[in-house]
């Protein structure tokens, strides 16, 4: 079955399904509405609410242990891995709550794509298996649809120039900014709505930080991106929104240009003028 | 000039070579045990080797008769790999299978239930033998090995036999129950040593619990898995008093393993039994002794092997992390 | 890059097979579930049938009295708990020393050539057969001797005891801190007396689970005591004679057709196995608890607990 073999009727029955066929407005894509996490009674996070609008870049900003990584692991329920977490409040995604009771994580888990801070792809897979493995988890089986999304996937990685003749490399022979890049079209394969990014370039070296940023600048036309840094600087090239968190809190979420540039809060003021980190 | 200072110089230099002496021989003292256990080994048993020459691996007969003295080995050889062979294809799986459940399991569950297949271990192996004996081989003639008998009797070569209980399979499951402790516990460590990373990935990609096992787990583990199977196959080939309580007793060609209900030997049992009754003065008890020497090559190889998976798997680890 | 409607239909091609993936997910957990059930039914069915069976042997006649004539039940097996203790005893005599000072060899002088050369082997060692062992002790000293003999069983348990005791030994004393020991260099002590006094003292506990782990290890050997000790029906009266001990009385006892020898063969069992779960529990509780499960994966990992007897 190729993607030209579908048709309308199939689009407009599968309307109410879990994917739902995006509108180019200003919608908010994700909103989350006082989350609060604790790790064994010991809050992590408390009452943090963020909306994240369609197809824009948000940042998540902070000194180290402020929350910011926790936080965003909520937006994939990542949370559920760790028996001690407990997560409080409501996350949706276009409407839906992620949280609810009657659906399974792992439907939501195919809107929302992550990549880490450590590149991590599977280390007895190469490049091209790396890339489909989320894909064969939902069942695409077909080779010529494989490829189009392995290319897809990897072009929009910055990667695809570099190692379309080697996709069958073991992955691990990359250098660390290829195999974060790895990651990235690994995210992407699987079609996300929304792209996690916790520090993706704070173990690469800056030609490769760059690249990633170039890539994160293309992917914003398509996904919803929140990432997390460390990086003030990055956060400025890079995102549209900002939001900074402080010792489990969500102390200011604006326009990036703004919070940078005349901060409201002094906290914040303190931070992006570099007075602790 | 002096090497020591102080008031007490020259005898605290001494008392601490003395130490270092001290703890040195200890130390070695394996290696003394190891070569001398071999040297032992080699010359007692060296009189059935002059005897049979390599037959000894490759005969079969049994005699220990005076006269018709004959010694051959090979049926033993064949119980013993046969038995846990079996042994680790039946309790290899389960110890998997507990691996699974308890890698991944909260503490509150993991830890009791972990104890309880640990504390299988400290089961001495006679009451194994004995558990087997008058319980658990009544239970298992009757409802796996009759039943299996009756439908597969006269196909299948390795169902023939009429079940006493006394054979190879009972034999075979009881040291399967054995080796599941160990098995199960270096494999539980092995998947615990799957960094967290490669899991989160897995299940970033919306993976199931399983579907995570199947991407980041057994990939990364395959071979330190299989390495603590090799491991309980070495734990089975070494067993002796529950063996030898349940394999039945058979000498010479009829210990040869043709089914899985018929009596046989395996080389640690052949010991147990005949060791005391052996006279030094023939050939039996050397033949014994070659018995052991050849069990000794067995199990170390088995080990070794399984030393080295298990450990190259913790090695590959560390590259990737240093990567 | 793709256009979205593209990407749309990249989505639609998704199969519809969460559901089904998960029941899969299910089926294994309950499969893996089984599994464990499965390993732990033995367990429960050995110790209910040892109580169940073996209290109706017990009496204090049959824990002090030698066993009677055979088959008729009568008499006990006050020989083989007797002959337990007293090989426990001198194997341990044996084998403590040696293995302490072997771990302390290990960890103290462990960075040169023959203590790599040492560790190996002694990992290997411990994989021998028991019965081997056995074998060995039967040619260096009962051969020699030309009579059983109890120092050749203690000999050849010493040799299941010291490779354990000298790897608890070795992980014990690693774990204290390097402070330690500077401190007593520091202070001018000979450095024998830093590592008995300072080190050994303060890895105490780790030494003690070695060493109570070994001895109930040992403690349900029979291989090895077959050649050597022999068994008898007679109490210890001297160490160049054939003693008993409850495992070898368990094994004589199941290979008799009597119903009265199998009564006595479960109470000699449950006396065994409370001895050995006794300090196997014991151990968990009290020793292992403190410093969490690392040390005990860790002693699972170099397969100490569990080995062939």
């Amino acid at each position: 079955m190729t993607a030209l073999s579908i048709r309308p009727q199939e689009v407009e029955a599968n309307r109410d399904s879990v994917f739902k066929p995006e509108v180019i407005d200003e919608k908010y894509k994700m909103i989350a509405e006082n989350v609060t996490v604790t790790y064994g009674g010991i809050p992590a996070i408390k009452n943090v609410s963020m909306k994240f609008k369609e197809r824009t870049v948000t940042a998540l900003i902070g000194p180290s242990g402020c929350g910011k990584t926790t936080f965003l692991r909520c937006l994939n329920r990542m949370h559920d891995m760790i028996k001690s977490a407990k997560v409080v409040g409501k996350v949706t995604i276009d409407g839906i709550d992620l949280y609810s009771k009657d659906i399974d994580p792992i439907y939501h888990r195919r809107k929302v794509g992550m990549v880490f801070q450590k590149p991590n792809p599977f280390p007895t897979m190469s490049i091209y298996d790396n890339v489909t493995a989320g894909l064969r988890l939902n069942g695409v089986r077909d080779r010529k649809i494989l490829d189009e999304i392995v290319e897809d996937s990897l072009k929009m990685a910055y990667l695809w120039d570099e190692v379309k003749n080697d996709l069958k490399k073991p992955a691990l022979e990359l250098s660390g900014g290829q195999q974060q890049r790895v990651c990235i079209a690994r995210a992407l394969a699987i079609q996300p709505e929304v792209l996690l990014m916790d520090e993706p370039a704070s173990a690469l070296d800056p030609i490769a930080t760059q690249k990633i940023e170039e890539t994160i600048t293309e992917l914003k036309k398509e996904f919803t991106i929140i990432i997390v840094t460390h990086n003030m600087q990055q956060a400025v090239r890079v995102s549209d929104y900002t939001g900074f968190m402080y010792l489990g809190d969500l102390i200011e979420f604006r326009e990036t240009k703004k919070l940078f540039t005349d901060p409201k809060n002094e906290l914040t003021a303190k931070y992006v003028q570099g007075q602790f980190g | 000039m002096q090497k020591g200072l102080g008031v007490t110089g020259k005898r605290k230099l001494n008392t601490d070579k003395i130490f270092k002496i001290g703890a040195t021989i200890a130390g070695a003292y394996v290696l003394v045990i190891i070569a001398l256990m071999v040297f032992e080994l080699l010359s007692e048993s060296y009189p059935v080797w002059q005897e049979e020459g390599l037959g000894f691996i490759t005969g079969t007969d049994w005699n220990p008769v005076e006269g018709r003295e004959s010694f051959g080995a090979l049926p033993y050889i064949l119980g013993t790999l046969v038995t846990a062979t079996l042994a680790m294809a039946i309790g290899v799986p389960l110890s998997i299978g507990i691996a699974m459940f308890l890698s991944d399991s909260p503490k509150s569950i993991s830890e009791p239930l972990g104890f309880m297949v640990e504390l299988l271990a400290a089961v001495p192996s006679v009451i194994y033998g004995l558990w087997g004996l008058f319980v658990f081989r009544n239970y298992f003639k009757d409802w796996i090995e009759v039943p299996l008998h009756n439908t597969f009797g006269d196909s299948v070569w390795f169902f023939s036999g009429t079940p006493f209980g006394l054979d190879i399979f009972t034999a075979s499951i009881i040291l399967a129950i054995m080796i599941i402790p160990t098995v199960s516990a270096v494999s539980r460590e092995i998947m615990k040593a799957v960094p967290q990373q490669q899991k989160e990935a897995a299940y970033m990609l919306g993976a199931t619990r399983w579907e995570m096992f199947k991407l980041a787990i057994f990939p990364y583990s395959k071979t330190g898995l299989i390495g603590a199977s090799i491991l309980g196959l070495g734990r089975a080939v070494g067993e002796t008093m529950a063996v030898t309580m349940l394999i039945g007793n058979a000498t010479g060609d009829s210990a040869i393993p043709q089914s899985l209900f018929k009596a046989s030997q395996t080389m640690s049992s052949i010991i147990a039994n005949e060791f005391i009754e052996a006279s030094p003065a023939s050939v039996h008890l050397p033949a014994l002794v070659g018995v052991g020497l050849v069990l000794l090559i067995t199990a170390i190889c088995i080990n070794v092997v399984a030393h080295l998976l298990v450990t190259r798997m913790l090695k590959v680890k560390e590259g990737i992390v240093n990567a | 890059m793709t256009s979205t409607q593209k990407r749309l239909e990249y989505r639609m091609m998704f199969k519809q097979n969460v559901e089904k993936r998960l029941l899969v997910d299910k089926i294994v957990r309950i499969i893996v579930f089984s599994c464990v059930i499965i390993a732990i039914i033995p367990l429960g069915s050995i110790l209910a049938e040892i109580f169940k069976n073996g209290t109706a042997a017990i009496s204090y006649e049959f824990l002090t009295a030698t066993p009677g004539a055979i088959g008729t039940g009568e008499g006990g097996i006050g020989p083989a708990i007797q002959g337990t203790l007293i090989i426990i005893g001198m194997s341990s005599l044996i084998g403590i020393p040696i293995g302490v000072l072997s771990g302390v060899f290990l960890s103290e002088f462990g960075e040169n050539r023959l203590a790599q050369i040492v560790r190996f082997f002694n990992d290997v060692f411990m994989e021998f057969p028991s019965i081997v062992l056995g074998i060995f002790a039967f040619l260096i000293i009962v051969l020699v001797l030309g009579h059983f003999s109890i120092w050749a069983g203690a000999f050849a348990l010493s040799l299941i005891m010291f490779p354990i005791i000298a790897r608890t030994t070795e992980e014990s004393l690693k774990m204290v801190p390097m402070t330690y020991r500077e401190a007593g260099l520091s202070l001018g002590l000979r450095r024998w007396v830093i590592t008995m006094r300072i080190v050994l003292a303060s890895a105490k506990s780790g030494l003690i689970t070695g060493i109570l782990l070994s001895v109930a290890r040992i403690g349900g050997e029979t291989a090895p005591l077959i050649m050597t000790i022999l068994g008898s029906s007679q109490f210890f009266h001297s160490f160049d004679a054939p003693m008993d001990a409850l495992p070898l009385r368990i094994w004589r006892l199941s290979l008799l057709p009597y119903d009265s020898a199998q009564l006595q063969g479960w109470g000699s069992a449950m006396v065994l196995i409370i001895i050995i779960l006794a300090i196997n529990i014991g151990v968990r509780y009290f020793f292992l608890r403190k410093r969490g499960s690392g040390m005990f994966s860790r002693l699972i990992r170099q397969k100490i607990l569990g080995g062939k007897r």
